[in-house]
């Protein structure tokens, strides 16, 4: 908040003369904290949350209904059913899926985490040549659309015999990730004083242990942060495990699944809703667990590029 | 912050060898899975002079063998059609490994030229097959399908699975485009016949249109971004009619513009009815509702009794409400969308065919066996909710369930029948599958016949 406010002194009209920056941090707190402000702020709420209560509520509704009316009539007709939830699970298997949702996201996050962690290090505190320009080669990969990458790399994993296992889609989340990983994860790094880093190297400390007790403490809540944030990308990715996932039930997440849920010719649309419902439990939990990591980190590591 | 200095390493490595541990169950799993079919498989060919197997029998013992397939078939029609693999699993011992995506039709072509494509694909579109051959990497139909497919099916079909003279692909399952749905107790009530001739078919709206003040025909072409193939459907359906097989061939192959006058008089009595202000949109509001209609929904009305007539495919079937009866004396059926005459009787319809992309003994086993009329009457067993039906000649009618596929079955092996594929989905593309389905329902919304023909000719790739 502090590091904000400066920013906002040139829009205020009180005397130019010695305004503190806790006259302008209460300024700021008044004008975030008026009624208007609240207002519009749970406007947008509730506006930001009607659809995802139209599909809670649809999944409810029974097929036939969905099929002639929108999810809203039901304030004036309700009418509820589970058949959704048990038709999604019982007759279609959601459960494998839902496993091998798991087994892709766990890898995906775990595999980017540790060498963006290793590589935003060396970008950071270990001097070599030419390392400003590979951090910038590296990070204006971030700028290469993966759409055009996806042929590409699909032939590097066949011809590598890897085409139908879990290896394609965890390798091709890394490398998507990485990008934007080791810039996050060195800002947070060059952050940390210089001071710290040679104390530790006084007392005898090499690269590694520098890394693994001074750096890695500090680092939690970046890590958190890219985690959740790479965590959410890939249990929602549908795209990735479409292309690479070409092995058939056994490597397809619930993405895939719930793409072709609602059958040949659309017929099972109102299992949509039930299904995308699931789907959307695990990221919610995840995110509400580690919500306070996600705002902090970001900050911590995009203000300082 | 004030974590223990090694805390966050070991929780990592469990992570990462948690989600080793599980793919590696996730492969045991699936190789384990495998060993009781093919042991099945073995002891019943060992079994000899088993009646069931012999059918078989020439296809030799696969056991431990898998062949991949890959399909657009997803839930619920693709349990009908893993069944009718087993007898096929049980017999030889293979296994089939069965794939069905939506997305089909972009993820195949994207395998197919990384190098990773299925053994075998069931491809819905004459086009795409075209497509996947130019990417070199289907194998030609061995003498014995293509043998099958000439004692089954006939010139026709063969044709749709034949590219630059080499025939790749034969057909599997096929769907009847040529229906109107009703409501047979209407009928019966009001005392309406079935149409024999296109002009009895006009006769008849103005009858319903004039009987019950009530709007004869419903249509519903929203169906995402495919939205206005349904009117392609009737294009197609009344330019075989009006203009015959080998104009509609010619159309098709863009060797007659798309803006001559026999496409624009076929378009323009597809207008007839559907841009009719007394004809349509029975229960669903004026004209321009057709557009914001999904197709799925377009036919409904028929149950509420505030429309009469219907015009799609076999499929429709499966879209009734459940408790729905289909049946000739149900609450819903379908009769033969009839030609111009009752000597000619143009049959629309699509289907799907079967590329082989490898040529292992067990994929040319399988493949073989999806054209005997061995699987064609398994798949009719298979399916006893009704709702699929095959030109296959070797089809018996009696293993289907719904009178509804009977019915097309019937028409489609009528000797008198000329069957002729889905004309878009043989067009380019840039066409069959946009700016068709653009300007028909550019057309359906106000736009003229001519504009939008003309605007599709234009957009004919060069």
């Amino acid at each position: 908040m502090t590091a904000t406010t400066p920013a906002a002194l040139p829009v205020t009209t009180t005397p130019p003369i010695a305004v503190t920056v806790n006259a302008a941090a209460g300024n700021a707190k008044n004008r975030l904290t008026s009624r208007w402000a609240s207002m519009a702020a749970v406007v947008l709420a509730v506006l930001w949350t009607i659809p995802t209560f139209g599909l809670a509520v649809s999944s409810l509704r029974p097929a036939a209904d969905t099929r002639r009316s929108g999810w809203w009539t039901t304030f004036t007709d309700p009418e509820f059913t589970l058949k959704n939830y048990r038709d999604v699970f019982s007759d279609n298997g959601l459960g494998a899926f839902f496993v091998n949702s798991f087994v892709i996201t766990i890898p995906s996050v775990v595999i980017p985490l540790c060498l963006a962690s290793l590589a935003a290090y060396a970008f950071a505190w270990v001097e070599f040549k030419g390392r400003n320009l590979l951090f910038v080669v590296v990070f204006a990969l971030q700028i290469v659309p993966i759409q055009v990458t996806l042929l590409p790399l699909l032939k590097l994993f066949v011809s590598a015999n890897l085409a139908g296992t879990f290896w394609t889609i965890w390798l091709s989340h890394s490398v998507f990730a990485l990008p934007l990983a080791i810039f996050l994860i060195h800002n947070f790094m060059r952050e940390i004083p210089k001071e710290l880093i040679e104390a530790a190297r006084m007392d005898g400390a090499g690269h590694v242990q520098i890394f693994f007790r001074v750096l890695l403490p500090l680092l939690t809540p970046a890590l958190a942060a890219f985690g959740i944030f790479q965590f959410l990308w890939v249990w929602n990715d549908l795209l990735v495990a479409l292309t690479f996932a070409g092995g058939g039930d056994a490597v397809a997440p619930l993405t895939v699944f719930i793409a072709n849920l609602a059958g040949t010719r659309g017929t099972a649309l109102h299992l949509l809703s039930a299904g995308a419902f699931i789907s959307i439990i695990v990221p919610v939990v995840v995110f509400l667990a580690l919500q306070r990591y996600f705002v902090r980190g970001l900050l911590a590591g995009g203000l300082k590029g | 912050m004030a974590l223990r200095r090694t805390k966050p390493l070991p929780a990592v490595a469990l992570a990462g060898a948690l989600g080793l541990t599980l793919s590696l169950a996730a492969c045991g799993g699936g190789e384990s899975g495998n060993e009781p079919t093919a042991g099945g498989g073995a002891s019943a060919s060992a079994g000899g002079g088993d009646d069931k197997c012999a059918a078989y029998a020439k296809y030799g013992d696969l056991k431990g063998k898998t062949v991949s397939l890959f399909t657009s078939i997803v839930t619920p029609e693709d349990k009908p059609q893993i069944d009718s693999y087993k007898p096929f699993e049980e017999c030889t011992g293979a296994t089939i490994k069965y794939e069905g995506d939506k997305s089909f039709e972009t993820q195949v072509l994207v395998r197919a030229r990384a190098g990773n494509p299925p053994d075998i694909a069931i491809v819905p579109q004459p086009g795409l097959l075209q497509q996947l051959v130019s990417t070199g990497k289907v194998v030609e139909a061995p003498a014995d399908v293509a043998a099958n497919v000439d004692k089954f099916w006939g010139e026709d079909w063969k044709g749709y699975g034949t590219v630059g003279g080499t025939f790749y692909a034969a057909p599997l399952g096929a769907n009847f485009k040529s229906l109107v749905w009703y409501s047979p107790s209407e009928f019966e009530e009001k005392g309406y016949e079935i149409p024999k001739t296109l002009d009895e078919l006009t006769a008849l709206s103005d009858k319903i249109a004039a009987d019950g003040g009530k709007k004869p025909w419903c249509a519903g072409i929203a169906s995402g971004e495919a939205t206005g193939w349904p009117i392609t459907d009737w294009m197609e359906d009344m330019m075989l009619r009006l203009s015959g097989p080998e104009e509609y061939d010619k159309w098709v192959k863009h060797e007659i513009p798309f803006n001559s006058p026999g496409p624009v008089a076929a378009l323009d009595q597809v207008g007839a009815i559907l841009k009719n202000d007394k004809y349509v949109n029975g229960g669903l509001g004026p004209v321009k509702s057709i557009a914001s209609t999904t197709f799925q929904d377009g036919g409904l009305p028929i149950l509420e009794g505030t429309c009469s007539l219907h015009r799609q495919a076999s499929f429709y079937a499966a879209n009734w409400p459940e408790g729905t009866t289909v049946a000739e004396d149900g609450d819903v059926f379908a009769f033969y969308l009839p030609g111009k005459d009752e000597a000619t009787k143009p049959a629309l319809g699509g289907g799907e065919f079967i590329a082989a992309f490898n040529n292992r003994p067990e994929v040319v086993a399988f493949q073989d066996y999806l054209s005997t009329d061995t699987w064609a009457n398994n798949k009719a067993k298979a399916t006893p909710l009704g709702g699929w039906i095959s030109a296959n000649k070797g089809l018996d009618a009696a293993n289907l369930v719904s009178p509804i596929d009977k019915l097309a079955v019937s028409i489609l092996q009528d000797p008198q029948a000329v069957f002729r594929f889905d004309g878009s989905d043989q067009m380019p593309a840039a066409v069959g599958s946009n700016s068709f389905w653009k300007q028909a329902t550019a057309w359906i919304t106000g736009q003229d016949t001519k504009t939008s023909l003309d605007k599709i000719e234009a957009s004919w790739p060069k």
